[in-house]
């Protein structure tokens, strides 16, 4: 890469616009991104693009205004920097309003990019797809077609640079196979999920991908409705880091700033069972979460949200935590086409000691959850209710063998965290980012027949 | 937006390589967002996107290439993209000769909201803000955001078609949170239309922020919802989006084509009650899924998917009805020009029946009336769903008793169509909607009558 990358220069200069009394915030990003799908042995589409976005924020006697554009063209990008302007005149003063300024902690590099994937050949990616179809079908007689499988990669640069001194560029590559199943046996289908993310191609497992798909479709054959009752739920690493996620998120800046957390005044106490330590980390090598920096320009570093339980703290941006009186936690997230905002970005919850089978032994009559539907309608974030629908299979003589569907469980956040009661030794680290091993929640209501 | 010879020649190259088919889509969309949260108007915004998809179709394959160059060496290099990924048989020079087709719009727009000053739509949050926290002081917190964008759209494709759709949207939502003994409680409320800044003639942005902090203090006082099967009544427009998933994306012809419908094969069958017609309707004016034309050019049409009980039709986008040879229904949409088109619906609602709305409440001596619905999701594969109760009470003896908190209602999609009992005649449309699908979001309308299911599983709130 050459000495300055011009997607920076660009940055600065628009930064460095920013007249007496004002704040400027530039965030450019640029990304080519191909897409394949797989459909009965031949391509179904191929999609192949390169798109650039900008993100302004300027602050102005406190006010902020945010303008965006998915060009970078220099009429435009002159036109985002007016309208921001403009806009930031009408918001009202907020005396916490602000842009990033450099706060001295040392960045933890983490290189996210692999020559590997912009190398990689348009052919190459349609094979990856199709063969992906292919062994899915091949694998099972039950599975009676795929509704999709499909590569995508994308590989791409972005900066940020405010005129409060901060400067800084990164670029990434990223490449993912996905895969939907569909099983049948006489009337009825299942489907099954598969999915396997990576920096570039050889990271990806392509068998997992496989498997999940037509394991999570074929198990589900001859799913039925289970009878009213409390029960244990076994959360495998995907369906933890999905709930404990929703947690989490009650944990950001905005929410807890603006009394839309129930955890808001819990800080120091014990929020969870002991069992659960839960960082954001994404200085964390391991995570396809990991950054060097936060969507603010400031170094990321390492939060813990539980520990043992007890709640250690918030993730805050530059403006929730001017809010709160303490300094960022390096936690900003965004695209360029928005304006940053506190969120999790490599959550990981530490491992326990129990392997899966220790799990399955020790909890009879518990409920696998393989799927959950409704997180989005059914979990309200401010009040804690939750309810949702899950598929999976009971738990009998140390096997997870009886596969359930179309029940629903509900507790609510404040409960489920007290209740889990045992994580297991097994840390997955997921697609999302996220690292979890299996959680056991000890009860909840389920609700069927 | 585009040159009609630069689109010819575009088209041409797109089908250099022996395509059956190529498409140009451009669009041209500003948007701006106004928020007030915590008491101040926080935020303003303004996004800006304007770029080209090419869609080049070969037998079953289809290239697809986008991008934010509009000239015409950008066009050039994205169809020679599109071109390359779909390579047919022939090839060689093509010249394609376009004929405008004219959609008539759903509905005139008065009052454009790009011409409507900053300093009025941050007194307009105010107001709503205001009149939310005077309700209660138990009201702790309130957010309001008025969103408007316009769409510009031009499709031209090798089959001589060029359409141009100019499409507006105006909304207005509040979120409020209430504190009590209890812990905190929300409400919240989305009204809008394909209409411009004359949505605030009509709307009444004080009532509209009285009625959503009185969602979050009734909620205050909610008992914990029961569990397990039931009778539910869904109440006059706020049930709409149960029909848009319990049947509504199951009757996707790319889903149905690929066997990952429980509808596939059963037109002309019984697979409801007698009770249910529904309909998918991009024409209906002002709701917030219609268009002129679809994001494919196809005029948006009134589509009868069930009739008294009988499945009717699917839904068809071009790719598959150009593959069954057929018509196509107007329901080919994207997101963006960054997107393919697929199937996808527009407002889908199900008709009104003879039934008195009061009668079907009186009539049942045990179950849940639910007033709105929140977000749902299906796996069509299944017809299992499910969709969250944000305002629901209980039905004891024939009466609507006490609020119930928040909770899922589950069931599956063909067995509730044949499980409704009672159809009023009070139809009513429901909120804006988003509707998601393999990533891409578009905006979606639904409608219901008051109506009765008459098993439904609620999955309860923890007590």
């Amino acid at each position: 890469m050459s000495s300055r990358p011009e997607l920076l220069d660009l940055a600065t200069r628009i930064a460095s616009s920013a007249a007496e009394g004002e704040q400027v915030e530039v965030c450019v990003a640029r990304r080519s991104s191909t897409a394949v799908r797989a459909y009965d042995g031949a391509v179904e589409s191929f999609t192949s693009a390169d798109t650039f976005g900008i993100g302004v924020r300027v602050v102005s006697d406190h006010r902020v205004g945010f303008a965006s554009a998915g060009t970078l063209d220099e009429g435009v990008v002159a036109e985002v920097l007016a309208d921001a302007r403009d806009n930031a005149r009408f918001a009202e003063p907020d005396e916490h309003a602000g842009v990033a300024e450099p706060d001295g902690v040392a960045p933890v590099p983490v290189d996210l990019w692999r020559p590997a994937l912009p190398a990689y050949g348009a052919a190459d990616k349609i094979e990856r797809a199709i063969a992906l179809e292919r062994a899915v079908r091949a694998a099972d007689p039950r599975i009676a077609g795929v509704r999709v499988a499909a590569w995508g990669d994308s590989f791409g640069e972005s900066a940020v640079a405010t005129s409060t001194g901060i400067a800084q560029w990164s670029r990434a590559t990223g490449c993912h196979l996905s895969v939907q199943a569909l099983a049948r046996d006489g009337a009825e289908t299942q489907t099954g999920v598969g999915s396997t993310v990576g920096r570039e191609p050889d990271e990806l497992d392509f068998d997992e991908a496989v498997a999940d798909a037509v394991d999570r479709a074929t198990r589900l054959l001859g799913a039925t409705k289970i009878s009213t009752r409390r029960i244990a739920l076994i959360l495998e690493p995907r369906m933890a880091a999905s709930v404990i996620g929703i947690v989490a998120g009650t944990l950001c800046g905005e929410p807890v700033t603006k009394g839309r957390s129930p955890f808001a005044d819990r800080e120091g106490d014990a929020i969870a069972a002991p069992v659960l330590t839960l960082v954001d980390d994404p200085t964390d090598h391991r995570s396809l979460g990991a950054e060097s920096h936060d969507g603010e320009g400031l170094a990321t570093r390492r939060n813990v949200l539980l520990d043992a339980g007890r709640l250690q703290g918030f993730l805050l941006d530059s403006t929730t935590g001017r809010r709160l009186g303490r300094a960022s936690t390096g936690s900003a997230v965004r695209s360029a086409r928005s304006m940053p905002g506190a969120g999790v970005q490599a959550l990981a919850l530490e491992p326990g000691d129990g392997s899966w089978d220790d799990l399955l032994a020790r909890y009879d009559g518990a409920l696998v959850v393989q799927a959950m539907t409704g997180l989005h309608s059914g979990v309200n974030p401010v009040s804690g209710d939750f309810s949702v629908g899950v598929e999976g299979m009971l738990v009998g003589g140390g096997e997870a063998l009886q596969p359930v569907r179309e029940v629903t469980v509900a507790s609510t956040l404040q409960r489920l965290l007290l209740d889990v009661v045992a994580v297991g030794a097994d840390l997955e680290w997921l697609p999302s980012g996220d690292g979890f091993p299996t959680v056991v929640v000890g009860e909840v209501s389920l609700s069927g027949n | 937006m585009l040159d009609e010879g630069v689109i010819k020649r575009t088209l041409s190259a797109a089908l250099r390589t022996g395509g059956d088919f190529a498409e140009v889509f451009a669009e041209d969309k500003r948007a701006t967002s106004a928020r007030l949260d915590d008491g101040r108007v926080e935020e303003l915004s303004s996004g800006r996107d304007r770029g080209v998809g090419i869609r080049v179709v070969s037998g079953e394959t289809t290239g697809y290439a986008h991008t934010a160059d509009m000239s015409e060496d950008g066009l050039r290099t994205a169809a020679e993209a599109a071109a390359a990924a779909a390579r047919g048989g022939g090839g060689g020079e093509r010249i394609v000769d376009l004929t405008r087709v004219t959609a008539p719009r759903p509905n005139p727009v008065a009052i454009l909201p790009e011409t409507i000053e900053k300093a009025v739509k941050v007194a307009l949050l105010q107001r709503a803000n205001d009149a939310a926290r005077a309700e209660s002081a138990a009201i702790k917190q309130v957010s309001a955001r008025i969103g408007d964008s316009r769409r510009r759209i031009l499709v031209a494709n090798s089959e001589g078609l060029l359409a141009e759709d100019d499409q507006v949207r105006t909304l207005l939502s509040v979120q409020t949170v209430a504190a009590g003994d209890t812990g905190m409680q929300t409400g919240y409320e989305t009204v809008g239309f394909t209409i411009g800044w004359e949505l605030f003639d009509r709307v009444d942005v004080e009532e509209h922020a009285r009625k959503v902090a009185r969602q979050a203090l009734t909620k205050l006082d909610a008992r914990p919802a029961p569990s397990g099967t039931m009778p539910v009544v869904i109440g006059p427009g706020g049930g709409g989006v149960m029909f848009h998933e319990a049947c509504g994306h199951g009757l996707e012809a790319d889903l149905v084509g690929k066997g990952a419908s429980v509808f596939k094969g059963r037109v002309g069958e019984l697979v409801a009650s007698p009770l249910v017609t529904i309909v998918d309707d991009g024409t209906m004016p002002e709701e917030w899924g219609c268009f002129a034309i679809d994001d494919e050019g196809t005029p948006a049409q009134r589509n009868v998917l069930i009739q008294d009980g009988v499945l009717t039709d699917y839904m068809w986008d071009h790719l598959r009805a150009r593959k069954e040879g057929r018509a196509r229904s107007g329901n080919g949409r994207r997101q963006s020009y960054q997107h393919l088109p697929m199937v996808r619906m527009s407002n889908t609602y199900l008709l009104a029946g003879q039934h008195d709305a009061d009668e079907i409440v009186a009539d049942t001596d045990h179950g849940v009336y639910v007033k709105h619905l929140g977000g749902g999701q299906v796996n069509t594969a299944t017809g299992d769903f499910v969709f969250g109760m944000t305002e629901a009470y209980l039905i004891e003896g024939g009466k609507l008793t006490e609020p119930i908190r928040e909770g899922n209602l589950i069931g599956n999609g063909p067995e509730v169509l044949t499980k409704i009992d009672a159809v009023a005649s009070d139809f009513a449309m429901g909120n804006p909607g988003m509707c998601g699908k393999d990533g891409q979001g578009v905006p979606v309308g639904d409608g219901v009558p008051t109506l009765r299911v008459t098993e439904l599983t609620i999955g309860g709130t923890a007590a």
